[in-house]
This record gives structure tokens, sequence and C-alpha cells, in this order.
């Protein structure tokens, strides 16, 4: 046989194998999402079987419809939970990106005493596992009277995601070249229109991708919320799936389907903010 | 249209001094250039003229103003940086228009100034490009454009055609060099390369060190270098130096012949005195195939170990007196390795410096 032929069709199997491959790392990845999405469309009795149904028999809204109902009847504020979600979400991501972009400008461009030990300081917040602030916090909130607001939980997690904030965002800015700034200085710009008019655009992508992460971080987030929040009034998605539990019995479906509606949002935004982060940092302004 | 004066000048780093009190005038419409090897404080200069970076002692002018404590923006310069430092999410036409738009001109004046500009450095066709779809060139080129629409008193260029290769450096040195012609103004040019401030200066700042060494025309800097330092620097190959004693009329090379002192210094070195004789390698010629040398020549043996011809000329390494000499032979001839031959050194080229002081003896 031909020598050409035979490198082909080793070529052609590698490509096959790589393809296979990558689609069982996905599907690994994606089964728990999906599966999520199959059972809010499913009956209870189809979700508990053992073994389970892998084909679903019937599909229907009925978990929505549920849940969208009356209280009494296995209905949840929906609404309400997802404005609050919302609400502390957007302002807490808002507030951190601020707070982000300003300490990781500094960090990434000025000289000052301490700038180690204060970054490293920031990072290691991190390193304390959420969970066993829970305590404190509460104690907190409770003497401020911040519990059950939303205030308290955007200020929880400002805290939370701005260590991230300032570490993702300090990275982008360094890769902007300080001479980009001095350019925009001497076309004529203050120090804040050369960092508005040029340094932000530029860095832009790693601006959108640490607000995605802390939007994220704040959407799901279950534990610290679950303690600190005590009614409808601020209740979160997440801690509304929590509904779904009596003390006898829990409805899957009806999870499944308010933790579908907390993923689509999620999705939106990804979406909508992945073009930012595809085209990642523009450059060829400067020569590398 | 201004001149620039520096005076002591003084930049620190914390306690680290950088530079150390230079003086400087540049005259209106003049191209200066400021050369030196790599740290010894050339951009830092530069940038002190900018207000990119603050002085820490000295006055600066541009005119007749005292610029001190002025920001970028109110100094009236154009800069032009090694790594371009194009805006990358504009377009070239944004990129030249930037500063007028921030200047909040009329739209119309904007366009106008950039259309002439883009028309000068032949950029019309990529105008709605960005930066990172252009060559380096290009790039290179759009980053002069933005600095000539805005007409400043002074254009600075910090080191702009290091990060092109060798062709297309020489091809746009030739352009900075029309550019200067066609937009008359004061240019403060900073490089390395000793030859591009031989091509494009009307005066050649030579530093060392955050000190300066030399100022003056590129003529003046070639043939009477102040010191050593200046001596090595400037010219390629660079000349050669013996160390040597002076010994009645004649110099006597460390381990080497001994070599009557050229005529300019005759009185003008002490008996005893230790110093340096530097001659180019064009003033060094074997017999037979030199120029000819109108008051006196030095003649001496000299082995070479290496030859490197360039077509109309030979370049000759030999060593002398244990150190390597570069010579030159005209009308060339092949040369083996290891040829011994008779050459012959024209004293009135040649440059006499104190020992001690490394400085020039005139
Ligand atoms: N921000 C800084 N902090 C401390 N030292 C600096 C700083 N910038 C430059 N230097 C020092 O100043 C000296 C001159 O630098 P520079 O002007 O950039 O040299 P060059 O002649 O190569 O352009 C160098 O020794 C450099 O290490
Ligand atoms: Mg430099």
């Amino acid at each position: 046989m031909n020598e050409n032929l035979l490198h082909r069709i080793r070529g052609r199997l590698l490509k096959a194998l790589h393809f296979v491959t990558l689609f069982i790392a996905m599907a690994i990845i994606c089964v728990p999402g999906l599966w999520v999405v199959l059972n809010s469309f499913r009956p209870t009795v189809e979700i508990m079987a053992k073994p389970p149904v892998w084909v679903p028999g019937e599909l229907n809204l009925d978990n929505y419809r549920a849940m969208f109902g009356a209280v009494g009847e296995g209905g949840v504020p929906v609404l309400q939970y997802f404005t609050n979600s919302l609400i502390i979400s957007v302002t807490s991501t808002l507030i951190a990106i601020l707070v982000g972009m300003a300490g990781g400008y500094a960090f990434a461009r000025y000289r000052f005493k301490g700038k180690a030990s204060i970054f490293i300081g920031l990072m290691l917040t991190r390193a304390v596992p959420g969970v066993s602030l829970s305590l404190p916090l509460f104690i907190v909130m409770a003497k401020t009277g911040l519990i059950d607001t939303h205030i308290g939980l955007i200020l929880v997690y400002v805290a939370l995601n701005v260590p991230f904030t300032i570490w993702l965002i300090d990275g982008f800015f360094r890769q902007v070249p300080v001479e980009l700034a001095e350019a925009a200085e001497i076309d004529g710009c203050t120090r804040w229109q050369a960092f508005w008019k040029v340094e932000f655009p530029v860095a832009r992508a790693g601006v959108a991708s640490a607000g995605i992460f802390a939007f994220l971080t704040s959407w799901n987030e279950y534990a610290l919320a679950s303690q600190l929040t005590r009614s409808t009034f601020s209740k979160t998605m997440p801690v509304g799936l929590r509904d779904f539990t009596s003390e006898f019995t829990i409805n899957w479906g009806g999870m499944c389907a308010l933790a579908v509606l907390m993923i689509i949002p999620a999705l939106i935004l990804t979406f909508l903010v992945q073009k930012h982060l595809i085209a990642g940092l523009t450059f060829g302004g400067v020569k590398g | 249209m201004a001149q620039v004066h520096l005076q002591k000048v003084v930049k620190k780093y914390g306690s680290l001094q950088v530079v150390h009190g230079i003086d400087l005038e540049i005259a209106d419409n003049e191209f200066v250039v400021l050369v030196g090897p790599s740290g010894c404080g050339k951009s830092t200069t530069l940038r002190m003229i900018a207000g990119l970076e603050a002085i820490s002692g000295g006055e600066i002018k541009i005119g007749e103003r005292l610029v001190n404590d002025l920001p970028p923006r109110h100094r009236n310069i154009s800069m032009v940086f090694q790594n371009y430092a194009l805006y990358p999410h504009m377009t070239v036409r944004e990129n030249l228009g930037f500063s007028l738009k921030i200047a909040k001109r009329p739209q119309q004046e904007i366009d106008k100034a950039v259309d002439e500009a883009a028309q000068i450095l032949s950029l019309t066709e990529y105008m709605d490009r960005k930066p990172g779809a252009l060559s380096g060139g290009q790039r290179q080129r759009v980053a002069m454009g933005r600095a000539i629409v805005r007409h400043p008193e002074v254009f600075l260029f910090d080191e702009p055609l290091s990060n092109l290769d060798a062709k297309l450096r020489t091809q746009m040195r030739t352009e900075i060099k029309k550019l200067h012609q066609k937009v008359k103004s004061t240019i403060v040019y900073v490089t390395h390369d000793q030859v591009e401030a031989m091509t494009l200066a009307d005066r050649i700042v030579i530093m060392r060190d955050g000190y300066i060494e030399q100022v003056g025309t590129p003529l003046d800097v070639f043939e009477t270098p102040a010191n050593t330092f200046v001596a090595t620097f400037i010219g390629s190959p660079p000349m050669n130096l013996l160390h040597g004693r002076v010994t009645g009329n004649e110099i006597a090379i460390d381990g080497g012949p001994a070599i009557g002192v050229p005529e300019p210094f005759t009185g003008k070195v002490q008996e005893g005195q230790k110093v340096i004789l530097g001659f180019r390698a064009d003033n060094l010629m074997p017999y037979g195939h030199a120029m000819p040398m109108e008051s006196g020549c030095a003649e001496f043996d000299m082995t070479v170990n290496l030859s490197e011809p360039l077509g109309t000329e030979t370049l000759l390494f030999g060593s002398l007196a244990g150190k390597e000499v570069q010579a030159k032979m005209l009308n060339p001839r092949p040369v083996a390795d290891g040829e011994r031959l008779q050459f012959r050194l024209d004293l009135a080229r040649c440059h006499l410096f104190d020992a001690d002081s490394q400085q020039a003896l005139r």
C-alpha cells in the first residue's frame, strides 16, 4: 500500500478520535445541566424512577404551572425571588467592578508602600471559606439591622467579589502598555480622560469578564444568602429553591423548574458579554 | 516654533540619581539627537522634556516658557514612542485625529489636518484599519502622523526605528529627515544607534551614565571627539586606541613600536606623560593600498589575523602591542590570514588622549 494513503487514513482516524473524545468530555460537563432541564418537564414519578428513565415518556409544563400558581398549591413567589436576585446581583456587581477598576488600576500602575502585602492580604480573604463567616456575619447583620435586606446581601457580595475583580482587572491593566496613556496625555488628555478614552476601552474585555464572574458568584451564592435572608422580601433564587422541600418530601420537578429559570439569565448574560471576551484585548497598537 | 532649554536638569529615582545636571540649548528648528549606550538616561531626559517624568532639579524651558511643572498637554509637544503606542481600539483615522478631537476642534478642521498628514505619510489607503492590521512600517508612520497632526512646537522621538528591520529602518530614517524639511520644527530624537545619529542630526548630544560627554555637529564629534568614550562610540568600526608614553618627540606604544608625536600635538605633551593614541581604520593602511598621506606618516609591520572583504575595500584585523587593531585596505587584493604586511599610519589624522583623564589633548 501506498505510504501517503496510510498517512491520510491515520490523519482521518486521529481527527475522528479527537472529535469523539471532545464529545464525551463535553457530554460529561453538560449532562447534569441537561438533566435538570429535562426533569423540569417531567412528572415526579419519572424523575424518581429506578432505574432511571432515559427517554422521557411524557413532557409537560406542569412544574412551571404549579410554580407560578397559588402558594398553597406548590406555588413559589418566583417573580419576587427573581427581582431580589437581580437587584442584589446587579448592584453588587456594579459596585465590585467600580472598586475593582479603581483598585486594579492602582495595583497595575502605581507603586506605593505595602503594595505587595495589601495585594496578598486581599487574596488571602479568598482563602477563608465563605461559610465560616456566616455566623459572625449573621451577628453583625443582626446588630445593624441588615438581616433580610437587599443592602445586607449586597455588602456581603461586594466584599466577596472585590478581591477577585481587583486581581482580574489588575491583570488586564498590566497588559495595557503604559505608553498608551502617556501618548494620550501628550495628545492633550488629562489623566482622567486618558483613562476613560484609552486605557478603559482597551481593557474593556477584562472588566467585562470580571463583571461576569462577579455577577455569577452573586447570582448563584447560596450558603451566606440562606443565613442572611428570612422572607420573600430579600430571599434570592438559590434560597428560594428550598421552598420546594417540605418535612417529608422534596418536589424535585419544581426545583428543577426554578433552577432552569435561574440558569437562563446567566446564560443570556454570558452570551451577551461573550463577544467582548472572545475579542479579547485588541492589541497591535504597540509592537510587542 | 520653539527652542528648548535645559539647565542643570537632574533626575533622581529615590536616592538613585540617573541624570546629573545636564545643560543643553536646542535652537528653533534644530534636529538634535541624543545618543548613548542603553541605560545612559536618554529616554529619561526626553521624558522630562515631555512632562511624563517629573524633574528633580534644574529648569526646562520650551520657547520662552518655563515648563518644569506643566503637564504634557500644556507643553505643545508631540512624542513618538519606541513601541508606537497607537490606540488599538481606534482606526488609523481616529488615531490621527485624536488630539484635535480632544482639543474640541471643528470636525472640518480635523478632517483636513488628518488628510494632510495621511498624504504626507502615504497612509491614505489604511485610514479605516485598526493598528492591529498594519505592518510595522505602517504603524510607525501612523505614529509619526499622529505627532504631526497637531503641529506641535517640538517633536520628541524615543528610538522610533529600533523595532523595524534593517531595510525599513534606513527607509524610515530618510523619511524622518524629509519630514523635518517639510514640517519645520524642533526635533529631539533619542537613539542608541550612532549611524542614525550621524545621518539625522544637525547636532549630536552624546550621553553616558547621566552626563553629556560631548555636543557637536556629526562631523565635529567624528573628527574631534572630546574623549575616548566619544571616540569609540562614534564611527564604525570604532577608533583604535593604544596606550603609550611620551619619550622625546616620540610616543612609545606599550609593547609596540615608537611613533613620532603627531604634528598637531607637538609641544602639547610632556616628557613621560601617559597618553592614548587613537586612530581610525581609515587612517591605517597597508603599503601600496593606502591613500596618499600629505604630512608625516608612521610605518610599521603588523600581522593580519583576519580580513573582511567589503568590495571596494577590505577591513583588516591585526594585532599591535597585544591589542586588536583594525585597518583598511584600498584596491584590495586577497590577504591570507597570518600574512605580515607593512602599514602606514596617517599621523595628521591621529588623536591623542590623556591616559588619566581620558580627555582629548588639543
Ligand atoms: N522608574 C525608574 N525607577 C528607577 N530607575 C529607573 C527608572 N526608569 C529608569 N531608570 C534608570 O534610569 C537609567 C536611565 O534610563 P533610561 O533613560 O531609560 O535609559 P536609556 O538611555 O536607555 O533610554 C537606567 O539606569 C534605568 O535603570
Ligand atoms: Mg530608552
